[in-house]
This record gives C-alpha cells, structure tokens and sequence, in this order.
C-alpha cells in the first residue's frame, strides 16, 4: 500500500534514527495503522501529524515496544528492531512521554526519575547521588523542577518535565512527546520548545505528536502527516504552510481547516439582555482527592442564549465544576441552581428532567459504554424515557438510533455496532446527538471535541452554536483555548480552583488570557 | 470519506478494509469455539490420568456418556444435577453482570431449600397443590433473598467488599441452619426435618421412573429465559449490566450504582435461593444438612463457562451435570475424583481460551 506512495525524499539513507515501514495493526475490528511509514532523520525534531484517530499514538507505541505490529518493520540506527519490548527499547535510547503521566506520587522528583535505574550503595538506595545526578540533569537541558518535591504536589507542567527527565535519564536518544502542550500554559509550551531545541542541538532526536499547526510550523524540521491510519505525505516545514499541513490532514478542503490554524473569525454575537438566569452556581466548594478545594468558591450566572467558555490549563478545577453541575460530584458547600430552582441535592436524573444536557469530557469512561450499541448509546441517561413497563421498547430504540445516525452522519453507519468499534470522532458524535436530544435547557460541554477528527468538529461546534442560538444557556469548558474564543460570547479563565477573570468576547484574546491561565494575575482577580 | 485531494495526491487514500463474515456468524464462532477447545483440552489431560491409571479413555469415556446419556436412569439424574447447577449458574452470572463477585451462592441455596421444606412443613394438609407449590418456590427464593440481599446492602452502604462477605456470609448460614435443625428440627434419629405436608413437585415418570429428576427443571428453565428478558431486554437490566460494564458511565446515565447493587444481588440471592426447590420439594421432601453440596461453587464455574448468558449456563450446567452423574458411573474403573481434575481442568482452560481462542479467530478473520 505504502510502497506505491511518493514521500518527498528522506534524507540520506543511512542517517535516518528511525525508519518503520508497512507497519499493519488492528484492534478488534479497528484498524489502528494500515501500511503507515515513517522515516526520522538524526538529530533533529520531526512533528507526527493528524487528526486525532489517524494512528500516531499507536506508531508511536509501536515505536517504543509498548506494542507489537501485526506487520511491517521498525529500524532504529539501521537496525531492525521490529517486535521488541519496552525494556530493550529503553536499552537502545528510545523514550517515550506519555500524555497521562506514569509517576509515582508520593516519590520525590529524583526518585521518579531514578526509578528502574537507581544508583545504589550495596543493597540501598543511593539517595544523594541520586539527587545530584537528577539536578545535574535538569540544569544541563533546563528542565527545571525542585528534585526534592513529593510529585503529587507538582504541576503538570512540571510533572511532564519530570517524565521528560526519566526518559533522558534512561539515555533516550530518541524522544517521543505524546501531545506535550495539550496540559501547558502559552509560557511552559515557549519553555518546552526551548528545552527540545537544546536537546536536538547536543543530537537528540525527537519526535513530537500534536495536531496544533502552530506549534508543528515553530518548532518542527520534517513533518509525517498521517490520515486513517496510514502516512499520507512527509514534508520539509520550511517548504510547507500550514493550509497544506491541514488539507493534508483532512483529505479534503474543509473550513475548518482554517479554524486549526487560528484563522477563524469569531461569530458575531449581541450581548445578553437581562432576564432570569438560566444557570447559577453561587459560592461553590468542590473536593476532589487530594485537593479539598479544587473548586474553590465559584459563583456565575449563566443566561439563555449565551455560551460561557471556560478557559484553563486542565486540572485547575475544571473537571469538578462542570461534574457538581451535573451532579456526579457533591458540592461540599454552595448552591446550583438550574432555572430557578435549587438542585444541589438533586440527583443526576432529577437534574436532566429539570432541563441539564451534559457532554462529558471523558466520552470513553463516562459518556458512552464502549460495550453497548450504538444505538442502546443513543438512549444512554435517558433509557427511562424509551421504556414500554419493564421493557425497553426497542423499536422506538432503533427508529432513533436510525434517525440520529443519519442527522449527525455516524460513521459506520450501522447502529447495532458496539460504540468501541467507532473512531473518536464519531463517538463524540453519537454523545452530542444523544444530549441534544434531550428537552434541555443549560447544555454543559466539556471538551466537546476532544480526540475529535478535524470534520466532526466543525460539526460540532455549529450544534453548540445551533442550541446557543434557539435560546439554550451553554457552559463550555476546554483546553483548546483557540476552542474556547471560537464559540464563547464571554470567557472565563479558571485558575487554582477559582476564576481568574471572566470577559465579554471581545476583550478576551490570547495575550490578555494567556498571564490570567498561569495565575500570574489571580491575586487582584480574587 | 476517502476522496483524494491535491495535497493527499502524493499517497493513495487508505485502502478500504475487506468485507466482513456476517456478524451472526462471527458471534457464534466467538461463543461456541472457546468452550469447545476448553472441553477438548479437559479430554486430553483426561486421557493422560487414564491412561496413569492403566485404562484404556476409550473404555473409560465410552462408560462415562452410557451411564450418563445412554439410558434414561442416568439420564435423568444429569437432568437433575443440572436443575441445581441452572440456579446456581444464573445466580453467580445475573451478580457478575452487575460487577459483583457472588460466592455465597451455597449458602444462599442452603437458604432456599430450608425456607422451602419449612414452608411445606408448616402449611396445613391438605393445602391444594395449586396454592402450596407456587408458596413454597415463593418462600426458597425468599429465603436466598434475604441471605443474597445482605452483601449487597453491606456494599452499597458501607463499601464491604461482597467477596468477603459472602464467603462470611456461607459459613455463618449453614452453621446456623444446621443449628436450627439438629437442635430443634429434625427427626430423631436423622439429620433431616420433617417432610412436607405440601408443595411437592412431581417427579418425571416413565423410562425416568427411579431417577431424582423433577418438574423443577421446567422452573430452572423458565428462570433462566426470565433472566435473559431482564438482563437485555428490560430497562433495569440495561442498568444493570451499565453499572458491571462501566460504573461511572452508569453514574453518568442517572443509574444509581448502589441502588443496582442491591437489588442486583437480592435477585441473585433469589436465583441460588430457587435451587433449594429441585431436591427439597423435587427430590427429598425434606431439609437435609449438606444437601447443597458444593452445588453453589460450581455454580460460578457454570458461570465462567456459560459466558454469564443464560443459554450458555443451560449448556454449562448440563455438562457438569453430566461430569459429575459420569464421575460415579466410572468408579469402578478409575477413581471419581478423575472428573473432579476434569472439571477444575475445564473452568482453567476456559478462562485461558476465551480471550486467546478469540484472538486467533480475529487473528485469522484479518488473513482471510
């Protein structure tokens, strides 16, 4: 299949790091990588690019011995290494950071990162040696972290230098990064990108998985663009704008397109008028393990026909707003109140009969279950209502799956397939059908695209912008700040639990938000 | 979805993927393969403890289906294993599609069988049959009710792990049933109660004339159809198997996860507590200590086997029944404990082949 492609040359045979060809892997019915290639020049910074589902995190953990391929061959530094393991591909410099971190949290920094290697003095741990080699380290590549820290009270910024630390620590000569910015403020991702040009320059090789063209057009040397599960083209940036990256990435001209490269215009939107809320959450606590505060005393209100877009790095208590809305986490004080009426103690269903939709940002562990047809998905949180007595009345099942199928083009197109078979992208799309189908009137979407292909996006948005339009309030959280100026006619900024400043649409730009989303100004915020 | 574009000219569009096998076939071969390759392996090491014995397997099988399958006594008393083991069978599974781990389906089903033949003790002669059978069946699946439902209000309330307790709760129920009935039940002499006044379930006549085998088996039967309706076509047994599947996602969908667990394991408790009727009502017409018989832990084998889907468990159930009714007729020859190897061989090699079996059946789908 590969074979028959026309890359733009590699460079010099011989001075590739890493070359994998005709790499086959499938997952049950899903089809994972389909003849995908790839071919990494030494020493320098080579940007994995596609939509989310298009195969890059499983090349990668191909790459790293995490899996093995059904077919194809891996070489690295001219020898075959096709179907090794994670320890002999730690052995022979291949590190791999992945987007959920692997660290113990109650080590200390250096300990996480000698874990595996440590020094020892006869059977103990050779603590102080340990501590000296780790804080060499970090000095040398400017990967700066405390090595005495517990990890759990690190950031995550700072957490994923600390994985980045191991890797090297271990002697990785090739880098993998699994979307590294998508947990980083605008400042850590400058820092980053500093960091792995220092890296290339002592003659490191890395790869970079992302889908933000920005940063593939700032930081990268080749780019491999994946599409299906199959490397679709292999380019130079430096010949290369990021319109092509894009249409390369799509298979097709889309508008979106230009949305990922930041060109999108917001929608004009006039400013509210008064009236009842239709959404409001005063002085709001949160627990979370850990962290008793993580939401820490919120209080907005919400109006019908407004998107409030929740922007943040992840972890600043996002997650625990939008699940105590919902009624998935207690509030431990504070009031909800969802038109007009109270509903703190409310349970989940009685919350959705009083007009709550909710997209969970979570689509695989909370929004669908994996297991059950898509249609039985299309139902899910709302199975009460397609009840005949006891019975589910599979008919009326089948007639909505059909229907929603259809509205919102679910590819496959077969609802009696179980949900895991589908890509990320027509998951979420069966999640959004499903909560808009409800008779809802606050529609709470966290991270509503996320791991979503670049045309189910577009999709998706004009749905939320569709609801925001016929008169629903929308409280939209996500990482994406590009997401958020896209769709929300105020923005809010969370930080440490609290918000840091809200604004009207047109103030809020990525340099005013950018100092707010690090906590640079929370004190006069609070 | 494919289409070529100017900047994907340089590649091909990705291939399309083959057509695949109809999904009503691929779902019978991922069913029905894995527990045969596990019978086969059992045969296999069965031939060696055989052939360790100094016997011919052949000799030794061909004993083993004709004191089972070939004649109508045997026969029977597999029908008659297997009523148990049906109950017991959809009690482990209806708990594991909840995500709860039943052991205590032995003494639940010790439960049963006492409230049963105490119910038939107790009503008065002459009850008429129409009222007396159903009251007993009532009063068994209560009985293991109130027994099942105890784990699962200890798990949604305080977070007990219904492992622990339910093999607590075994010990604590047959020791106290046994209390009850040699200190205030029994007849002299025996370790039996009383016989029933009323509620006796007939026996199967004809060529079945001598074997234990009762019209219980109807009940198990429709228990187990009874079990398919509610676990996939009901919307509690949507529930239900949302909160064994994913339990934040049941959350999600206004499931509430503790509420399931208990009605969950009270109906399991209900499901073990029903087995009680085929040798109480069915067979002795009395409570008799040990009656159950390590019936309830074969029951989660029958579970594991039966893939947790009723229909499976009938098959399953019928096959230890019959394992077990063999194990007697082939004592002669090689000691009965030989099936017991079997058996413990059989629930081993099911758990190793279901994934691995479905692995190669893909494996081989894709070459294809």
């Amino acid at each position: 299949m590969s074979q028959d492609s026309v890359h733009s040359t590699p460079s010099a045979a011989g001075a590739a790091a890493v070359r994998m060809a005709g790499i086959d892997k499938a997952f049950g019915p899903v089809r994972a990588n389909r003849g995908a290639t790839l071919e990494v020049g030494a020493g320098e910074i080579h940007a994995l690019v596609g939509e989310n589902g298009a195969g890059k995190s499983t090349l990668m953990r191909i790459l790293s011995g995490m899996f093995t391929p059904d077919a194809g061959t891996v070489e690295v530094n001219g020898r075959d290494v096709t179907g090794w393991s994670t320890a002999q591909a730690i052995a022979a410099g291949v590190g791999m950071v992945h987007q959920h971190f692997m660290l113990v949290p109650t080590l200390s920094v250096a300990e996480n990162v000698v874990l595996g290697t440590e020094p020892r003095r006869g059977l103990v741990l050779d603590r102080e040696r340990a501590r000296r080699e780790v804080r060499a380290l970090s000095e040398r590549t400017g990967l700066r972290v405390d090595v005495d820290r517990a990890v759990s009270r690190l950031s995550v910024g700072e957490a994923q230098r600390v994985e980045i630390l191991k890797a090297l620590f271990r002697g990785a000569r090739v880098l993998v990064l699994d979307e590294p910015t998508a947990v980083l403020s605008p400042p850590e991702v400058v820092e980053l990108w500093n960091v792995l040009r220092g890296l290339r320059g002592e003659g490191a090789t890395v790869v970079l998985i992302t889908h933000r063209l920005d940063e593939v057009m700032e930081v990268s040397d080749h780019i491999t663009v994946m599409r299906a599960g199959t490397t679709v083209g292999r380019m130079r940036t430096a010949e290369t704008t990021p319109a092509g990256i894009a249409r390369a990435m799509v298979g097709r001209d889309v508008a979106l397109a230009a949305a990922l490269t930041g060109e999108a215009a917001p929608p004009p939107r006039p400013p509210v008028a008064g009236g009842a809320p239709a959404l409001e959450v005063r002085d709001l606590v949160v627990g979370a393990p850990g962290r008793p505060r993580a939401v820490d005393g919120i209080s907005f209100q919400l109006m019908p026909g407004e998107i409030l877009g929740i922007a943040g790095v992840e972890g600043n208590g996002q997650t625990e707003l939008i699940e105590a809305i919902a009624g998935l986490e207690p509030a431990a004080s504070g009031a909800i109140v969802l038109n007009g009426a109270d509903v703190t103690a409310r349970t989940v269903r009685e919350r959705g009969e009083a007009g709550l939709s909710h997209v969970p940002e979570d689509r695989q562990r909370r929004g669908l279950m994996m297991d059950y047809s898509v249609a039985d998905n299309l139902v899910l949180g709302q199975q009460h209502r397609f009840a005949k007595g006891m019975a589910l009345d599979r008919a009326r099942i089948a007639a909505n799956a059909d229907a929603q199928v259809r509205a919102y083009d679910v590819r496959p197109a077969d609802p009696s397939l179980p949900a895991r078979a589908l890509s990320g992208g027509n998951q979420q799309k069966v999640v959004v059908a499903r909560e808009m189908m409800r008779d809802f009137s606050v529609l709470l979407a966290a991270q509503p695209t996320r791991g979503v292909d670049v045309g189910a996006v577009e999709q998706i948005h004009d749905r939320i912008r569709a609801a925001r339009d016929a008169g629903k309030a929308v409280l939209l959280v996500s990482a994406e700040l590009n997401e958020v100026l896209a769709l929300a006619d105020r923005v809010a900024v969370m930080y440490a639990g609290r918000f840091a400043a809200v604004l009207p649409r047109a103030q809020a730009t990525e340099e005013v938000l950018g100092p707010y989303m690090t906590g640079a100004h929370s004190e006069e915020a609070a | 979805m494919s289409t070529t574009t100017p900047a994907a000219a340089a590649s091909p569009a990705p291939p399309p993927s083959p057509a695949p096998a109809p999904r009503w076939r691929t779902q019978l071969e991922e069913a029905l393969l894995p527990p045969l390759v596990a019978v086969l392996a059992a045969m296999v090491v069965g031939d060696l403890l055989i052939l360790s014995v100094g016997q011919s397997p052949a000799d030794v099988y061909g004993m083993l289906l004709t004191g089972t399958w070939g004649n109508a006594y045997g026969f029977g008393q597999v029908l008659f294993k297997a009523t148990t083991l049906i109950f017991t069978g959809l009690s482990v599974a209806l708990a594991l599609r909840a995500g709860l781990f039943n052991v205590g389906a032995e003494g639940q089903l010790a439960a049963g069988g006492f409230a049963a033949a105490l119910a038939g003790w107790l009503l008065p002669a002459g009850t008429p049959w129409l009222l007396a059978v159903p009251l007993c069946i009532v009063a068994a699946g209560v009985g293991g009710g109130v027994v099942g439902v105890v784990p699962g209000v200890l798990r949604a309330r305080f977070g007990a792990h219904e492992v622990i307790v339910t093999i607590m709760l075994n010990f604590i129920v047959l020791a106290l049933l046994n209390y009850v009935v040699s200190a205030h039940l029994h007849v002299p002499e025996t370790l039996h109660t009383p016989d029933i006044g009323g509620g006796v379930i007939p026996r199967f006549g004809g060529p079945f004339t001598g074997s234990a085998a009762n019209a219980s088996l109807f009940v198990a039967l429709l228990a187990a159809g009874l079990v398919w309706w509610y676990l996939f076509r009901t919307r509690r047994g949507y529930e239900l198997r949302a909160v064994g599947l994913q339990p934040d996602a049941a959350e999600y969908a206004g499931v509430r996860v503790g509420g399931v667990w208990v009605r969950a394991m009270a109906v399991s408790g209900v499901l073990a507590g029903l087995g009680g009727i085929n040798y109480v009502l069915g067979y002795k017409h009395y409570y008799e200590e040990g009656f159950a018989g390590g019936a309830g832990f074969l029951g989660i084998a029958v579970a594991l086997v039966g893939r947790n889907d009723p229909v499976g468990i009938v098959l399953a159930a019928l096959f230890f029944a019959t394992l077990s009714q063999g194990g007697l007729a082939i004592n002669a020859v090689v000691p009965k404990q030989m099936v017991e190897v079997m058996q413990g061989v059989v629930i081993l090699a099911v758990a190793v082949s279901v994934p691995e079996v479905r692995r190669l059946l893909r494996q081989q789908r894709r070459a294809a």
